[in-house]
């Protein structure tokens, strides 16, 4: 090719170069379909009965009765059938290749972005249970653990075409028990104690405060120094990339999602986050939360929550499969999550349980794993509810999502078909390691169900240097 | 100024009053009661429409529709309500495990490879926090199950109420269990020669064989001296084959962990072996039964299995977990369902209702939590249906208990009305609308 063709063509093609470029980075693969006569549950409004739902290029457009499908969209009966949300897991690891960066209580400048493993048959077995997006989190080894990122489980994409596009930035905090056994008991430095996690937090926020004006006194000294080259060069002040990121968390462009138990270890945070201004945080967990209720309520805290895991570990001995409900009606933004790979493919019946235990209405049940986590990771602008203009990310199911009978028959996302009952075939693995399928194979051992260990501290390692366990 | 002493006083009992209300205070019921108006889904006789279940004492003394109530009956009106037998959870650690993470309060693995004698009744806490909580669910009676090592003891099948493993035991020596050895390679990392795992494999089946071969001839030893000790030498006791004489001869079942296929085929070909014919072998866990269902169907041995789990291999179809109990029924197997929890054993109903969905029907997955754990454990004459002569373990709900939408309304177990409260329920007391002391 011969690309001496003038400067105007030179322009042109870098322009329509350009341009590829940015489309095929932008870009996702969206569809169009139109789902007839479900019962509709939009989550922000009524359930409507012998309704239409037409999604065209990846956004939902209308939302009626009798509606008619524009050429080339296909047609998906739904008689009988219910239309919901795709469902959001607030607290997940489905899919990390990392969970834990645990060699130091505070690890801000760590993040998920580039631990996904977009190839995880799990993840398919998500979407199977109707789960559209995830929040994949880092793990719980420490006070300020790394950033998460929030995923769309385009299955099939790549680890870019997994990322929801736009969504906040967030990050990991811990309290209590992870903490202080990873790092006092396992390492031997501060925190051991609930005492402890609180100034790692303080000391961290104030030395990255200070680190701020000094790095932008040092910034415009030097900018100073550049121009007129008067005296000494100021000293320099090295840039942080831990120290940016919580400053990035005090200023608002990060929001916490906090990994704790204790009613009091909440209580804590949310002094500190008073002191510091910080806002749009949630805690996960939280099986204490429901002590706190009003508190959380008073301060515009968020939480996210077990449908009834309890007594796995100390900190949760003393709390309730009725924390859901207590929160909930207490005015408190809760969401059902799963924390399990297991768990996230039936996280429609976790939130059924909210019913059982403490009389939640089945409207605020369903919300609780589709809006709700929705706003805690910040994409409610686009998912958690059927509204025209949101995303196309909807959910076919057979009957009542909160009916145990009740199976999942399509899943969408962008308007695109990523599961069907149908024609679901066994085998739905993309990426295969003969050394990963051996083991699963060989090496499944001994059935348990629940919670058995920490999900949150996979990776850490704990070493125990105290020969004397109180 | 006696007035006002008096008002003190009466403040100060009604505080006092108050207080007590947050503790575990309501008694059970006892005595008398006449369950009336309900769907009385029986199990083993239909299901009765508009239907009178009488409890007397420990005992279901009649089940139709044409009994006089006396006066001396509490009655309970039932009318569009729905009466079952008490669930049974055929696998868990309940009683024996209080925290995980918390090791001094983990009593279901004793040190050791053969503990025949360990017995999860001694160590079953009538008391944990655990038991009101999953008892509301409908889970009347549990079996509680040692683990670890390769005869890890001996499970129990407690009822959920009482004050002592003596008054909850409905039978304290259920079943042995045997965890069974994992044939082949351990993952990649195993670099072992093939020889050297078949050899490995060998022995520790041999050393199964050879623990048995000895229990069978203690046994036979014991039983003749009893017979005629005149002119014998007494024989030493020995503690763990003295444990093994009732597996050996037949009466206590041998529960068989085992999850993969192949381990299931070793099991069962070991179970075929004319001198095991004395067995009665149950399979726990067998995840992967669906995998072999006819060959479990063959051999005549029930299964005790979840329903929600992972597929165990990457490649399986989603729904082969919840499709397991339904694929083993098909082929010809008995079936109990099992969660393998502990503190969360109320999550049974879910499990067979996941197991209804995929395949087994409610009817099947009705008796999979009812008579067929009762059956299989040879407590059929006591419990696993709603039957005159039985003891009252069953529960009152408002609609399907396998759906988490229900309800479930009063609980009897061993004819005790079991206070609903637990303290998971006390904490939704007394948080729900707290008293808000400004943080």
């Amino acid at each position: 090719m011969n690309f001496n063709t003038g400067s105007r063509m030179k322009k042109i093609l870098t322009l329509f170069v350009l341009m590829v470029a940015v489309t095929g980075v932008k870009a996702q693969e969206t569809g169009s379909v139109l789902i007839q006569n479900a019962t509709v549950i939009t989550i922000t409004g009524e359930d409507l009965e012998n309704t239409d739902v037409l999604i065209r290029d990846g956004k939902i457009t209308e939302i009626g009765q009798n509606l008619s499908a524009p050429r080339r969209v296909t047609k998906v009966d739904a008689t009988g059938k219910f239309v919901m949300p795709g469902i959001i897991d607030a607290h997940s690891h489905l899919n990390t290749v990392s969970t834990n960066e645990s060699r130091n209580p505070v690890t801000a400048e760590v993040t998920m972005e580039e631990s996904v493993n977009p190839n995880s048959v799990s993840i398919y077995r998500a979407i199977a249970g109707g789960v559209t997006s995830i929040h994949l989190m880092h793990g719980s080894a420490n006070v300020i653990g790394g950033q998460n990122e929030t995923l769309k489980l385009r299955y099939g994409a790549n680890v870019d075409g997994m990322r929801f596009e736009g969504a906040p930035r967030t990050i990991k905090f811990a309290l209590g028990e992870n903490p202080t056994r990873v790092h006092g008991q396992g390492n031997g430095v501060q925190p051991r104690t609930r005492m402890g996690v609180e100034q790692v937090i303080r000391g961290h926020f104030d030395a990255a405060l200070n680190y701020k004006r000094n790095r932008e006194e040092y910034l415009a000294a030097k900018a100073k120094w550049d121009s007129d080259k008067k005296g000494t060069p100021p000293v320099p002040v090295a840039q942080n990339l831990r120290f940016d990121v919580l400053n990035d968390i005090i200023e608002g462009n990060v929001w916490v999602h906090c990994h704790s138990y204790r009613a009091d270890e909440i209580l804590m945070l949310m002094r500190v986050f008073n002191d510091y201004g910080i806002k749009n945080y949630t805690f996960q967990h939280a099986n204490e939360a429901f002590k706190v209720a009003p508190e959380l309520a008073k301060n515009g805290a968020r939480t996210s929550v077990f449908s009834d895991w309890w007594a796995y570990k100390f900190e949760v001995y003393y709390s309730t499969a009725y924390n859901a409900s207590i929160l909930n009606a207490n005015g408190v933004v809760n969401s059902i999550n799963s924390d399990d790979s297991e768990l996230i493919r039936h996280l429609n019946h976790e939130a059924a349980k909210t019913v059982r235990y403490g009389n939640t209405s089945v409207h605020d049940a369903l919300k609780m794993i589709t809006i709700n986590p929705a706003i805690q990771i910040g994409v409610d602008d686009r998912v958690g509810s059927i509204e025209v203009g949101k995303d196309g990310d909807v959910v076919i199911w057979s009957g009542h999502p909160l009916s145990i009978y009740s199976k999942v028959e399509q899943t969408y996302i962008d308007g695109k078909k990523y599961f069907d009952l149908s024609e679901d075939p066994a085998d739905m693995r993309i990426s295969i390691d003969p050394n990963d399928d051996f083991e699963s194979a060989a090496n499944f051992e001994v059935y348990h169900s629940g919670r058995q260990n920490d999900a949150c501290l996979e990776g850490a390692f704990i070493l125990n240097t105290e020969t004397i366990q109180q | 100024m006696k007035n006002i002493f008096k008002l003190i006083l009466t403040g100060l009992l009604l505080a006092g009053v108050n207080t007590a209300q947050a503790q575990i205070t309501e008694k059970p019921g006892f005595g008398k009661f006449a369950i009336t108006g309900a769907t009385v889904h029986t199990v083993t006789n239909g299901t009765l429409e508009n239907a009178i279940v009488l409890i007397d004492g420990e005992k279901i003394s009649y089940v139709g529709d044409n009994a006089k109530i006396t006066n001396e009956y509490t009655k309970i009106d039932a009318s569009g309500k729905h009466v079952y037998p008490g669930f049974m959870d055929s696998k868990t650690y309940l009683g024996l495990v209080e925290i995980n993470a918390v090791a001094v309060t983990v009593d279901n693995r004793e040190l050791g490879q053969y503990n025949p004698n360990i017995l999860a009744f001694t160590a079953f806490n009538p008391h944990s926090a655990a038991i009101p909580v999953n008892r509301l669910g409908g889970v009347t009676h549990v079996l509680s199950s040692p683990t670890g090592g390769v005869i890890s003891g001996q499970a129990a099948i407690m009822d959920l109420w009482g004050y002592s493993p003596d008054s909850m035991a409905v039978d304290a020596t259920a079943g042995m269990i045997l965890g069974w050895p994992r044939y082949g390679r351990r993952g990649s990392f195993d670099q072992r020669p093939d020889q050297k795992i078949e050899e490995e494999y060998a022995k520790l089946i041999s050393d199964i064989d050879l623990f048995l071969d000895k229990a069978r001839f203690y046994d036979k030893m014991m039983t003749e001296f009893e017979k005629n000790s005149k002119g014998k030498q007494h024989p030493d006791k020995d503690i763990k084959m003295e444990a093994m004489r009732e597996l050996v001869n037949g009466k206590t079942p041998l529960i068989v962990e085992v999850t993969r296929s192949q381990d299931i085929l070793k099991a069962i070909d070991w179970a075929k072996e004319p001198k095991n014919s004395k067995l009665n072998i149950v399979f726990s866990g067998a995840t992967e039964g669906w995998r072999v269902a006819k060959e479990i169907a063959e051999a005549g041995i029930p299964c005790l299995v979840p329903a929600l789990y992972l597929p165990t291999r990457q490649y399986d179809h989603i729904h082969r977990p919840y499709e397991n109990a339904a694929k083993l029924h098909e082929a010809g197997v008995k079936v109990a369902m099992m969660t393998g929890e502990t503190e969360n054993v109320r999550n049974l109903p879910f499990h067979a209702g996941y197991a209804a969905a995929y395949g087994l029907g409610t009817e099947e997955a009705l008796k999979a939590v009812t008579i067929n754990p009762a059956e299989i454990f040879g407590i059929d004459d006591v419990l696993g249906s709603v039957e005159a002569g039985k003891q009252a373990n069953l529960f009152i709900s408002d609609g399907d208990p396998f759906e988490p939408l229900s309800q479930i309304e009063h609980v009897f177990i061993k004819g005790y009305k079991i206070p609903m409260t637990s303290r998971h329920a006390q904490l939704y007391e007394e948080f729900l609308d707290r008293d808000a002391v400004e943080n």
